[in-house]
């Protein structure tokens, strides 16, 4: 039920994003889900994409600091206070987000948001418990 | 011109040479009868009591390093018993144990009496009211020029460092005329006055005295043109006495006076210890010869220098040393505070998964010493949560400020960012512009 990120660690000065994104298309690996979190010196790029291993490899052959971590794919209703009913379930299981980011595909009816928790398998379990899907990482690298 | 010790000061060469025997001979004996440490290294180098004949004789002796001090923590190099130790300093002990410095009643009276020689050679008078804005404390600096100043017999106003607004409120009002303090503070003070509305021109300030750390013929320009002031260069370090070992004359501004009937300079090659001519540049090392509480023998400065015993237009007859650029060993002087880059590495190395790659850059931003620590991300380090990686950084820093008392900035930077060289790795960029 868990979902394998990438997180990349990007020095903040020009041109390093831009490095990384053209090393993972000419390695023809296709994004399908971003994140960007930085500060005044580094940022962390998490990714989802389609060839994990492959976009690790020639992320780490080309000298980046890369990094794989589990996180949780969520359907959310595609409708007002859909993201609150999740948050509040989970808030009830006193469940901590670490960060979540949106997917960039719709899912049917639904939208998909990523999160991290810092309990992995007890969120897992909540969700499901709170009647709410968890994607499969295959179903998500395929979009 | 103006001396404060005229005899002394212009003695000839002939005449202070004979005098630096006869105190160099007395200082010998005295460390051979009262210095454990002395008798025995004096033993091994097979110097027996009386063969010093001539100033010549002083190469056969062995040099004394900084280590040997800390192994003989705190009192172990004193040749004055307790009751006769008036005055207590230690140098700040960063890399261990702090190295402790004890003066007579006769070692406080010749230090003051080189203090108030090395105002009176940087122009200043009886009449004069002197800002002090070195530190006060176990460092040397505040003290040593607190003692000069009053025998000199000018005003002193015992300011100690920081609190800069109303350093700058009593230099306005109560019209200082001299200022002594570290040449960065001296920069960091005219930035804060122009804050302040307080213009340095209409203060009356003729002279600043500045040391304890290396400056640039650059940043004298500077100092002169934003304090409106002759800035003059002094020397000291706590081991031999504290402030006043050397300084330069106002007349000439070229090279600092060592006050050669207190110590007996040498130039050695750092690798060798072999003794250099005059001229050349190597590493700086001094024989006190009028020291009752710890007198040094051949003591390494580590401080990189020349010396010279040409005549100075300024009449004094004591040789002189060019400006320090730099040390023998890897000690950074950061602020004022003495750091040697093995101790950022060991910090360094105590956190799990920091990898020997680190690179310490210094700057001067306005016109303070700046300290970036920078750490290279592998993925033992790496985290995909910012939170991780920001409090590691302020661990590093956190451990640093408490450990050596310096504030740094802790960068994170990609592997392989930080150049590998093929002999000795380059850990240190000091973009600090001193020469």
């Amino acid at each position: 039920m868990k979902v394998e990120q990438i997180s990349i660690f990007i020095e903040n000065k020009s041109g390093r994003l831009a490095e990384v994104t053209r090393i993972l298309g000419e390695a023809g690996v296709n994004i399908r889900a971003l994140s960007l979190a930085d500060t005044s010196d580094f940022g962390i790029l998490r990714l989802i994409v389609n060839e994990r291993e492959k976009a690790k490899q020639v992320l780490k052959d080309r000298g980046f600091t890369v990094s794989k971590t589990e996180v949780v794919a969520v359907e959310v209703p595609d409708r007002p206070g859909g993201l609150s009913q999740i948050l509040q379930s989970l808030d009830r299981e006193s469940i901590n987000v670490e960060y979540m980011y949106a997917f960039v595909e719709r899912c049917g009816e639904n939208a998909v948001i990523i999160f991290r928790f810092d309990e992995t398998e007890k969120a897992i379990t909540a969700l499901i418990n709170n009647g709410f899907t968890v994607l499969e990482g295959e179903r998500l690298y395929a979009m | 011109m103006s001396y404060h010790n005229e005899e002394f000061e212009t003695l000839p060469r002939q005449a202070l040479e004979a005098l630096q025997l006869k105190r160099l001979q007395a200082t010998v004996a005295r460390v051979q009868a009262s210095v454990p440490f002395y008798r025995q290294s004096f033993e091994r180098a097979g110097i027996i009591s009386g063969c010093i004949k001539s100033l010549d004789d002083l190469r056969r002796l062995p040099f004394t390093v900084k280590q040997d001090m800390r192994d003989s923590y705190p009192y172990g190099l004193f040749a004055a018993p307790m009751d006769d130790i008036v005055r207590i300093h230690a140098s700040s002990g960063t890399t261990g144990k702090p190295t402790v410095v004890g003066y007579t009643r006769k070692d406080i009276e010749i230090w003051s009496e080189l203090m108030a020689r090395s105002f009176a050679a940087a122009g200043v008078h009886k009449g004069d009211i002197i800002h002090n804005a070195y530190g006060y404390g176990l460092f040397t600096g505040g003290l040593g020029a607190h003692y000069g100043a009053e025998r000199l017999g000018a005003s002193v106003i015992p300011m100690s460092g920081g609190n800069t607004k109303k350093q700058i409120m009593i230099m306005k009002d109560f019209g200082s005329t001299v200022l002594t303090c570290t040449p960065s503070y001296s920069l960091f003070m005219a930035e804060a006055a122009r804050e302040e509305g307080v213009d340095f021109r209409q203060l009356k300030l003729h002279v600043g005295i500045f040391g304890a750390e290396p400056w640039s013929e650059s940043m004298r320009a500077e100092i002169e043109q934003k304090l409106n002031l002759c800035a003059i260069d002094i020397y000291g370090l706590s081991e031999i006495m504290g402030p006043g070992v050397a300084i330069e004359c106002r007349e000439a501004k070229k090279g600092l006076h060592i006050w050669e009937d207190h110590f007996i300079p040498e130039i050695i090659n750092p690798e060798t210890g072999e003794v250099l001519p005059e001229g050349e540049r190597g590493e700086l090392v001094i024989t006190t010869i009028t020291k009752e509480g710890i007198p040094l023998i051949r003591y390494r400065t580590r401080d990189i220098t020349s010396l010279t015993y040409e005549p100075c237009s300024c009449g004094r007859t004591h040789a002189r040393l060019s400006r320090m650029t730099g040390r023998s060993d890897d000690m950074l002087i950061i602020r004022g505070v003495n750091v040697f880059p093995s101790q950022i590495e060991s910090i360094l190395m105590r956190i799990e998964g920091v990898e020997p790659h680190y690179l310490l850059i210094i700057d001067r931003k306005d016109n303070l010493d700046t300290l970036e620590v920078q750490v290279e991300v592998d993925e033992q380090l790496f985290s995909d949560e910012i939170k991780v990686l920001q409090a590691l950084s302020h661990r590093i820093e956190k451990e640093i400020k408490d450990l050596l008392g310096v504030t740094c900035k802790v960068r994170l930077v990609e592997p392989q960012t930080i150049a590998r060289s093929e002999g000795k790795a380059k850990r240190v960029i000091d973009n600090r512009l001193i020469s």
